[in-house]
């Protein structure tokens, strides 16, 4: 076990240094400057770019300029090329404001999809189950933004609620049980509209594992001792069912600072997602990267703690 | 003896139960998971659709112009007839209907529909096929050559090439040009029959230079572990940004990101059929290793490629109509089911029908793809086809 870690680990900081040579040469090898950003501005002159270019390292080798950029970035000293804001600082900013939907988004899709999928493979092939399954292909299949226009459409005209933006303009100084009711309606959209794919997806495969213990041995011989049904299905099939998603809270990691970008700008919301959108169309090269850094890093602890979590819950596993 | 032998085996012959080819064999089976088969339908359509929809929208006159301007039938509404006293003859629609309304510009929604037909297509196939032959190179040669190693003057050539191409960008032109001409006469010489490392025995000294590093293997599956941690949309995002607008870079970049499932299972499925008894087989006859892997293997693990393609295109024409609404892409005049959408949200309220009719178009179309690819899935895996 501890063999095992130490060299995934090992492994996982080859694949980060690899992860960050290749952004960085992606973003850097592309045609343009980013001191080219706007050359129509009356302020840019050539002593200003060129001044913006030492001050940056730009004029230097992309060796260098990778050496000098990944120094800052574990010093925390990195700032945005946009407003000289610390990076980290900005990130953080923007990832609490995601924070919530992520958390809201995460719990809508757990508390539907187990429920759903649990269903459908105990009634099998019936009503539920085909309704289900297709309902699910058209989550998977409706473009994010045609559905949270639907919705917009829907709670604006019917509940007449406003939805755009992280709070209602003006809402100031109201008692605390207004704010915090208008915070949580402001959120609900957005949030259903992260967790829709999640359902979809994750419905099917409760079904699909469900399923597959329904037809093990154990099961037909737990029915075949005369036990009543709702204990074979939730006792005996769904404990063993549920032991493969234990793993999936590692895999649900990266999904912090993903922050969808279409469905924030949709909305206003001022997360992750507009942040990274907004810093691609102005070029701000550290904060692109730096983005890409931390959900690199995210992907590889989350796929570090599934494998030791299920290393952990499955003891057919030995290593 | 020899009458004797041939006599009973003519009844042999005769198959016991009635013979049906792979197609039959497979429309009988799409034909009992009607999901599946209306999916074929829609994309049977689509595939019409957009077909027809490039015959009737270019060229210097078309049918349907998707870009005549009418500001004074500005939103019309889907089925409204067009006011024939204040348009010049030539900007009347066909048949003199807007079937699909008019957009804020009074361009007929029907005709754009059209021209974005087009654009989805080529988009979902072009990426996905250049992601499909991408992840079948990389998922066979990882499974045919994995335990091979690369022997340490492969990895010194790679350098060499990779510092002469490193001296070209940073500018050093003549020694780049050298570099690169001197490795590839290095790799020409080793690779052709009367070269240097074909000699009997090579001194001692050069034997360290044979000596092996690192597995195929584990080179490509690490590669493909390095792309994975790009979240994959923010990837995109970041080189369409970055690279001219075109529809072509979209294609080449949603194929350059989406490779890495399919070399997965190819390679997976590869491990498997490279112990069979056929690859033997071929490789006693002599033949050569890239005809066995592409004439022999390739088509017996090429049942879950398609159906991951097929999903594939369903994500692809996503992707294209997410970076559309968001205004990457195709540049403006030329029409985009998601570009449409997005110019539409304006006039949500208004204007419904400019939300509505694109974002239903790509749920179909999408729909489509997903349930034949999932009854794909289900018909060409035996395994799945009575249980589930």
């Amino acid at each position: 076990m501890i063999a095992f870690i130490g060299r995934s680990i090992v492994q996982k900081i080859i694949t980060l240094f690899f992860v960050s040579i290749v952004s960085f040469a992606i973003i850097h090898l592309a045609p343009g400057e980013p001191s080219q950003v706007d050359p129509l501005n009356p302020k840019f002159t050539p002593e200003m770019v060129e001044r913006f270019r030492t001050a940056f390292h730009l004029d230097q080798p992309l060796y260098v300029q990778y050496a000098y950029f990944y120094r800052d970035l574990f010093r925390g000293s990195t700032v945005s090329w946009k407003d000289n804001q610390p990076v980290l600082k900005k990130i953080w900013e923007r990832f609490l404001n995601s924070l919530p939907l992520f958390i809201v988004g995460t719990l809508i899709t757990w508390t539907i999809s187990f429920p759903v999928g649990i269903r459908s493979a105990i009634f099998r092939g019936g009503i539920y189950d085909r309704s289900a399954t297709f309902i699910s292909y058209v989550l998977i299949s409706i473009p994010g933004f045609f559905f949270a226009y639907i919705l917009i459409i829907l709670v604006v005209t019917q509940l007449e609620v406003p939805v755009i933006g992280m709070q209602t303009f003006g809402i100031g100084d109201t008692a605390w049980p207004f704010r915090i009711m208008d915070r949580l309606w402001h959120m609900l959209l957005p949030s259903i509209l992260g967790a829709t794919g999640g359902i979809a997806v994750l419905s099917r495969y409760v079904r699909s594992q469900m399923l597959e213990v329904e037809g093990q041995d154990y099961v037909r011989t737990a029915r075949a001792k005369g036990l009543p049904w709702e204990m074979v299905h939730y006792k005996h099939a769904l404990r063993n069912a549920l032991l493969p998603f234990v793993t999936m809270f590692g895999l649900i990691l990266p999904g912090l600072i993903g922050g969808s970008v279409i469905i924030e700008s949709i909305f206003s919301w001022p997360g992750m997602g507009r942040m990274a959108y907004e810093a691609i169309l102005s070029r701000d090269y550290p904060l692109i990267l730096t983005i890409n850094f931390i959900a690199a890093v995210l992907v590889l602890i989350g796929t570090f703690v599934s494998d030791v979590l299920y290393v952990l819950v499955d003891p057919r596993i030995r290593l | 003896m020899n009458t004797e032998n041939t006599a009973p085996a003519a009844p042999l012959e005769e198959p016991a139960a009635p013979r049906r080819t792979r197609f039959e064999e497979f429309w009988r089976l799409l034909r009992k998971n009607s999901l599946a088969l209306a999916g074929l339908v829609v994309f049977g359509l689509f595939l019409a659709t957009a077909v027809a929809g490039v015959f009737l929208t270019s060229g210097s006159k078309p049918v349907l112009d998707p870009s005549v301007v009418r500001l004074q039938e500005k939103l019309r509404p889907p089925l409204s007839r067009s006011d024939a006293a204040s348009l010049k003859p030539d900007e009347i629609p066909a048949m003199g209907v807007y079937l699909f309304g008019t957009d804020d510009l009074g361009r007929d929604v029907f005709a754009r529909m059209l021209q974005g037909a087009w654009v989805s297509l080529t988009v979902g196939f072009v990426a996905v096929g250049i992601s499909v032959a991408i992840g079948i190179f990389m998922g066979a040669i990882a499974g045919y050559y994995g335990q091979q190693y690369v022997r340490l003057e492969q990895v010194m050539l790679a350098a060499w090439l990779l510092g002469g191409a490193a001296l070209l960008a940073a500018g050093v032109r003549t020694l780049g040009a050298v570099v690169l001409v001197a490795g590839h006469a290095w790799l020409f010489f080793s690779i052709s029959p009367w070269g240097v490392s074909r000699r009997k025995s090579p001194p001692p000294w050069m034997r360290i230079f044979l000596k092996g590093t690192i597995r195929v293997d584990t080179i490509i599956m690490r590669f493909v572990d390095i792309m994975l941690c790009f979240p994959s949309f923010f990837l995109i995002l970041t080189v369409v940004a970055l690279l001219p607008a075109s529809i072509y870079t979209i294609m080449i970049v949603i194929g350059l990101t989406s490779w890495e499932g399919t070399a997965r299972f190819v390679r997976a499925e590869f491990l498997s059929l490279r112990e069979q008894d056929f690859v033997a087989a071929a490789r006693a006859l002599g033949v050569g290793n890239f005809r066995i892997i592409f004439r022999h293997m390739t088509p017996n693990a090429i049942a879950p490629v398609l159906v991951s393609a097929t999903i594939g295109i369903a994500s692809a024409i996503l992707t294209e109509a997410g970076l559309s609404f968001l205004g990457f892409g195709v540049p403006p005049p030329h029409a985009t089911w998601g570009n449409i959408l997005s110019d539409g949200k304006r006039f949500i309220f208004d204007a419904p029908w400019l939300t509505f009719i694109p974002g239903a178009a790509i749920l179909l179309v999408v729909l489509a793809f997903n349930l034949f690819g999932e009854g794909l899935r289900d018909i060409l895996n035996p395994k799945l086809r009575q249980r589930n």
